[in-house]
This record gives structure tokens, C-alpha cells and sequence, in this order.
């Protein structure tokens, strides 16, 4: 059995063992492993010339990335907190996200970057936000968020065989919340896919990360016949499945922990409405936290969807 | 107790001055006539092509451009000291360094009309891509030369960055990262005294730029920069010690002549006297003087020269009129595969035409 950030650390054990160009390089991932252990015991195993503790400089640890991958490795960045990771917002958005394009395909830019997100664990709030929204609006970034442990240790190798820049986006919450039995060999999940993770006929909820447990425990508390979609991949999006699914149930409801203005329930809502809008017996609804700045941990509790949060919204939209 | 824990100075380094004369002890060894001649013949080429990149942006036919007259010493001498398997690390100003780089000059003139098509060039010539966000290519630099070293290619990384650049937060990280990985990098500061319409004096107030070296760890040292024969020689220098003792910055003193880009007019903030001191400066009439000099120039030469250039430059414009634009390679060049999502807008915008055609129904 296995946690989120134990599969997380084997998968990067089987990356750094498959590929000997990929490195990995951020704050304090070296001998102490990462202030969550993702890295743990990868220094001792492959050493400072491939687990590399760098200078407190979030824009250099990505923009150095950059050079190493165009000079042929495979580096993986860890920034230590997603609100750190603004530090490097121009280096991913001027560079990571456009290279490839920019260069006309002669130069792709193949990494994984990674950081934790979300909240719900009492930290300090820049330790706590959901940026995929704006990682997934610049286009060029394959934006990946896994809810469990043998997602995130497939989406992780699957990045890997990539040559495609890739923003793994960690859920803090989730690293130590519960475990699974996952293959030990090395396997892959698609991205751009999103999991069933419940089939259902009345009600299609799309979620991801954190939300996912939430859900299914709103779902299960009021035994309905919703199916669950968690999208995993954030972009590019799997419309297919979220349309089919739709156009099945004819309810459709968004759920997730970033604020509600201009998410990505925002998007799935409009791709609804653009695709299956006959097809709804019932307005799109969205459940996310409020459109506010992420609070302090005293206040998360009021911020963050929980199941009741949840399960109104299901009541509501079954009973339109 | 109070004791001094550390001591640092920063030299300038001349060998050709104002009249063409050279420092004979400093005069780098391995400079022979032909690679003199070369210099003078890359500074006039790209003095030339610069010229024509004005012009021809000045009819719209080409999009906005940064000239780079009066910077020829630093951009060829630099690039003339690197070996064929260095790489370099350009902002957008480089277009003398790319020209030694064997740029086939349609791409930089299809580059500058606006299109992407002319950057799929620059991995051949071990360069990086152009980077227009000022000071952001630094970091890029240090991790393509952390590569060079970890893959012992025996490879070097030169950048470039402008004297605005190094008020940056991505320049201190760059060269603080390259001094702690100790990695092959010559970072060469174009210190062209303006920032579009900021001075040098506004951007620190270090009395040079070369110091920040200082606070990185990392050697610093300042030339002048339209001096070639300085240029070469610290570069060349830098380079033969990078692989062993790690990174070098190197400020290279020199002057815009020209405008930031086409979009801006110098005459609104700095004087002609200020830029009539620096056209007796001129990096191509020093060079020139000391050819004449040890006669190995004549008139007749530069004639000959010119011509030769000109015909090479208008035929590129030429061969660059005639690039059709390719929008597909919009969407099909930013993922390793086509996402279904995007295969979709593609779909949309191809049976549409792009909506460029006005079908006459309103």
C-alpha cells in the first residue's frame, strides 16, 4: 500500500533509474529530501550530480531548466510552493510554455515541473493556492493534477516519455490522506484522458484533485446515480468524455477547490453550452471556493467546498 | 574586532584605440591578418545588414526591429573567439553574432518580418532563440552550459544581455546559480549606455556592471567594447578558463548610435553631442585606421567588400519576399501531438480559411 507521495517518489526513483539525462533540482530536495519527502532518498541513491539542492531562486531553478533541457537533459524541477512558483511565472510563460512553437517544433522544451498545491492542511496560505487555471489558460503546457496515488505515479511516467513541457501539479492534502495497492514496475496513465471514477445516469459531476474525495463521499452519503469524472489532466481537456457523459445524464455540475471566477469550471460550463446545451434539464452548476484571495488557515475551513457544500449543489441541480 | 573580510577591484581592458593604434603587450598573439580581416569584413556586414533591416522596416516590410550600429566590436569580436561547438545565448540585438554564426540571412530577414519560420534555424547554429523579455535568456544560459558539463561535450556558453538587462532579478539569479554550479559560461554584458531611454547611470549605481561579478563569486572584468581586438581577447581568455574555473562576466563599453528599436526615437532624450562623442569612438573607423596602417586594407578593397555584401543582403531579401506564411504550423507546432480540443479549432479555422475571406454576407 502506498500514499500519493510515496508513489510520487517511486515513480521519480523509476524515472531517474530509466533516463539518465533526467535530474532533479529545487530547494532542499538533495539530502533532505523535500520539505514532503517526494525526493526522499533519491540523493543517496543518484547523488549531487542528479538531485541537486539549488540557490532560493524560483525563476533560475526554471529558467535553468530550460537550458538544460534544450542542452538535452531531462530536468524536473521542484518549486517547493505553488506560490513560490510565481517567481518563475515568466520563465514558464514567455519561454516554457512557447518554446516549442516559437522555434517552429526544432526546439521542444521536454520537463516536468513540480509543486505542491491546494489547501486543507493548515498552512500558511501562500503554501495553499490552485493555480491550474492559469497554467492551462497560457496554452503550450500540458497541465497534469492527480486525485490518488497510482494516477499520480502514472501521469508522472507517462510525462516522462513526453517531449512535451509538463506542470504536475501535487495536491498537499492528498500526499498522506490514504493509500493504495499500485503496481511497483513502471506504467503508464494517459493524459489528456480523464477517469470515470464512478459511472452513474443522473447527474455528471467533473472534478479533480482535491475535490474528487469530497465528491465521492457527497455522492455516496446521498446515494445518487451521479457519475464522477476526474478530469486529471487539466489541459489540454478531455471534452470528449465530458460531453458524452453529459448528453447520458443531462445534469452536469463542476466542482472544484480553486476560487470560482474564471476556472475551470468556468470553461467545462462553457464547452457544455456550446455542445450539449439541448441536451441539459438543468442549469450547469459550479461549486468551488469563493472568488476570493486564498485566506489563512484559521479560515480555510469557511473557504474550501466540503461535502455539504457539495451536496447541496447536488440537491439543487436534481431537483430542477 | 573588526577585521576586512574581503577585497575586490574590476580592470578595463584596451588594445585599439580611438586612432588605431594597438597596445602591443596586451595585443592577443593568435590574432593573424586574415582573422583582422575578418572582423572588419563581419563589422561592415552587419553594419550593412542593419542598415537594410532599417530601411526596409521603415517601408513595412518588416516588422519591429532592433538595429545594433555602433555594438559591431563587441557582437564580432566576441563571436569570433568562440569555437564551433560553443554555444550562445542571444537577446534580440545579436544580429552580428549571428551573422559569424552563418545565419542563412532569408531566416533573419523572414525572423524580422514577423514570423516564427525564421527561428527554426537557430538550433543548427548552437544558438538559443531570441529572446525579447529583457534579461530572462540569462538563466537559459546557465542551464545549457550546467548541460555542456554534464555531458562533458567540452562545450562553452557565451550570453548576452544589455546594461538594463543586469537591473533584472533573472540576471543576479543567473550569475549567483552559474557561480554556485561553477558552469562554462562567458556572460557578456552589451553595456550600450541605453536602456530606450534610460541611462547607465539610472539603471545602478555601481560604478560598473562588471562588479556584480563580485557579488556572484565569479570573475568580472570590463573592456572596451568598441575595441574588436579587446572584445576577442577577453572572450578568448574567458573561454580557455571557464571549463576549469568556471563562469566569467565580461562588460563590454559601448554605444547604441541608433534607436532601442524602430518604435522608438532617441532624439527625445539624449543629446547629439553625447552621441557625436561616441561616432569618434567608432568601432569600424578604429579597425580600419590600424589596417591602413599595417597595410592590409586599401579603398579599392572596401569597394569590393560593400558590393559583395550589398549583393548577398538583397538577395536574401529577396529569397525572404517570396516566404508564404504557413498558419497551420500555428497549431501544429506547440504539442508533441495534436490535443483533440485544438484539432478542433484548427478543423474550424482551415474550413473557414482563417476568416480571412470576406464571403460579402454581413
Amino acid at each position: 500500500m502506498t500514499n500519493m507521495v510515496g508513489a510520487i517518489n517511486n515513480a521519480l526513483d523509476l524515472i531517474l533509474e530509466e533516463n539518465d539525462k533526467a535530474i532533479i533540482l529545487g530547494e532542499d530536495v538533495g539530502k533532505d529530501g523535500g520539505v514532503f519527502r517526494a525526493t526522499d532518498g533519491l540523493f543517496a541513491k543518484y547523488g549531487e550530480k542528479r538531485v541537486i539542492d539549488t540557490p532560493l531562486a524560483e525563476s533560475a531553478i526554471i529558467g535553468s531548466s530550460i537550458g538544460m533541457s534544450l542542452g538535452g537533459l531531462f530536468p524536473i524541477p521542484e518549486i517547493q510552493f505553488a506560490g513560490f512558483m510565481l517567481l518563475s511565472f515568466s520563465q514558464i510563460v514567455n519561454h516554457v510554455a512557447r518554446y516549442r512553437t516559437r522555434t517552429r517544433s526544432s526546439m521542444p522544451l521536454p520537463m516536468i515541473i513540480r509543486t505542491p498545491v491546494s489547501g486543507g492542511v493548515g498552512a500558511l496560505e501562500h503554501h495553499s493556492d490552485n493555480p491550474e487555471a492559469f497554467y492551462s489558460h497560457i496554452g503550450g503546457l500540458i497541465v497534469l493534477e492527480p486525485s490518488n496515488p497510482y494516477d499520480a505515479k502514472g501521469l508522472l511516467i507517462k510525462a516522462s516519455h513526453m517531449k512535451d513541457p509538463i506542470v504536475f501539479l501535487e495536491p498537499t492534502k492528498l500526499y498522506r490522506l490514504f493509500k493504495q495497492e499500485i503496481p511497483d514496475e513502471r506504467y503508464e496513465v494517459p493524459i489528456s484522458k480523464a477517469n470515470i471514477v464512478k459511472e452513474g445516469d443522473k447527474l455528471t459531476i467533473v472534478t479533480y484533485g482535491t475535490m474528487v474525495e469530497i465528491v465521492k463521499n457527497a455522492v455516496e452519503a446521498r446515494n445518487v446515480d451521479a457519475e464522477i469524472i476526474d478530469l486529471r489532466t487539466i489541459n489540454p481537456i478531455d471534452e470528449n468524455t465530458i460531453i458524452s457523459s453529459v448528453k447520458k445524464t443531462g445534469r452536469a455540475m463542476v466542482v472544484h477547490e480553486a476560487s470560482l471566477s474564471f476556472g475551470v469550471g468556468a470553461e467545462i460550463a462553457a464547452r457544455i453550452a456550446e455542445k450539449a446545451i439541448f441536451d441539459l434539464d438543468a442549469p450547469v452548476l459550479r461549486v468551488a471556493s469563493p472568488s476570493l484571495p486564498y485566506p489563512f488557515p484559521g479560515y480555510e475551513k469557511y473557504y474550501i467546498p466540503n461535502e455539504n457544500k457539495v451536496g447541496e449543489a447536488i440537491d439543487k441541480i436534481l431537483s430542477f | 574586532m573588526l577585521k576586512k573580510t574581503f577585497e575586490g577591484s574590476i580592470s578595463y581592458m584596451q588594445i585599439l584605440d580611438e586612432n588605431g593604434n594597438v597596445d602591443e603587450n596586451l595585443f592577443p598573439k593568435d590574432l593573424d591578418n586574415n582573422t583582422i580581416i575578418k572582423m572588419y569584413t563581419y563589422m561592415n556586414f552587419a553594419r550593412a545588414l542593419d542598415a537594410k533591416a532599417l530601411s526596409l522596416q521603415r517601408q513595412g516590410r518588416l516588422a519591429t526591429y532592433a538595429p545594433l550600429v555602433g555594438e559591431e566590436a563587441t557582437q564580432i569580436g566576441s563571436a569570433l573567439a568562440l569555437s564551433s561547438k560553443d554555444f550562445f545565448v542571444p537577446n534580440f540585438r545579436q544580429h552580428g553574432v549571428f551573422l559569424v554564426r552563418g545565419i542563412p540571412l532569408d531566416k533573419f530577414f523572414v525572423f524580422w518580418k514577423g514570423y516564427e519560420d525564421g527561428s527554426d534555424i537557430f538550433k543548427e547554429l548552437n544558438s538559443l532563440a531570441v529572446a525579447v523579455p529583457v534579461s530572462t535568456q540569462m538563466p537559459h544560459s546557465v542551464g545549457l552550459a550546467f548541460a555542456q558539463k554534464y555531458l562533458n561535450t567540452g562545450a562553452s556558453v557565451v550570453s548576452y544581455i544589455g546594461d538594463g538587462g543586469t537591473s533584472e532579478g533573472d540576471f543576479y539569479e543567473s550569475i549567483n546559480f552559474a557561480g554556485v554550479f561553477k558552469v562554462p559560461l562567458v556572460a557578456i554584458i552589451e553595456n550600450n549606455q541605453w536602456a530606450i531611454s534610460v541611462p547607465r547611470g539610472k539603471q545602478s549605481a555601481a560604478q560598473t556592471l562588471a562588479q556584480k561579478a563580485i557579488a556572484a563569486g565569479i570573475e568580472g572584468l570590463q573592456v572596451d567594447g568598441n575595441d574588436v581586438f579587446a572584445v576577442y581577447k577577453a572572450t578568448k581568455d574567458a573561454l580557455s578558463k571557464v571549463q576549469t574555473s568556471g563562469p566569467v562576466l565580461i562588460e563590454c563599453i559601448t554605444y547604441r548610435m541608433s534607436m532601442h528599436t524602430t518604435s522608438d526615437d532617441p532624439t527625445k532624450y539624449r543629446s547629439e553631442d553625447e552621441v557625436n562623442l561616441w561616432k569618434a569612438k567608432d568601432p569600424i573607423a578604429r579597425l580600419r585606421a590600424y589596417m591602413l596602417k599595417k597595410n592590409i586594407w586599401s579603398d579599392s578593397k572596401d569597394l569590393d567588400m560593400k558590393n559583395e555584401q550589398a549583393a548577398l543582403i538583397d538577395e536574401a531579401v529577396k529569397k525572404a519576399e517570396e516566404f508564404k506564411p504557413n498558419p497551420d504550423d500555428m497549431f501544429k507546432t506547440v504539442y508533441s501531438f495534436m490535443p483533440d480540443v485544438l484539432q478542433e479549432e484548427y478543423d474550424n479555422a482551415v474550413a473557414a480559411g482563417f476568416w480571412l475571406n470576406n464571403s460579402g454576407k454581413n
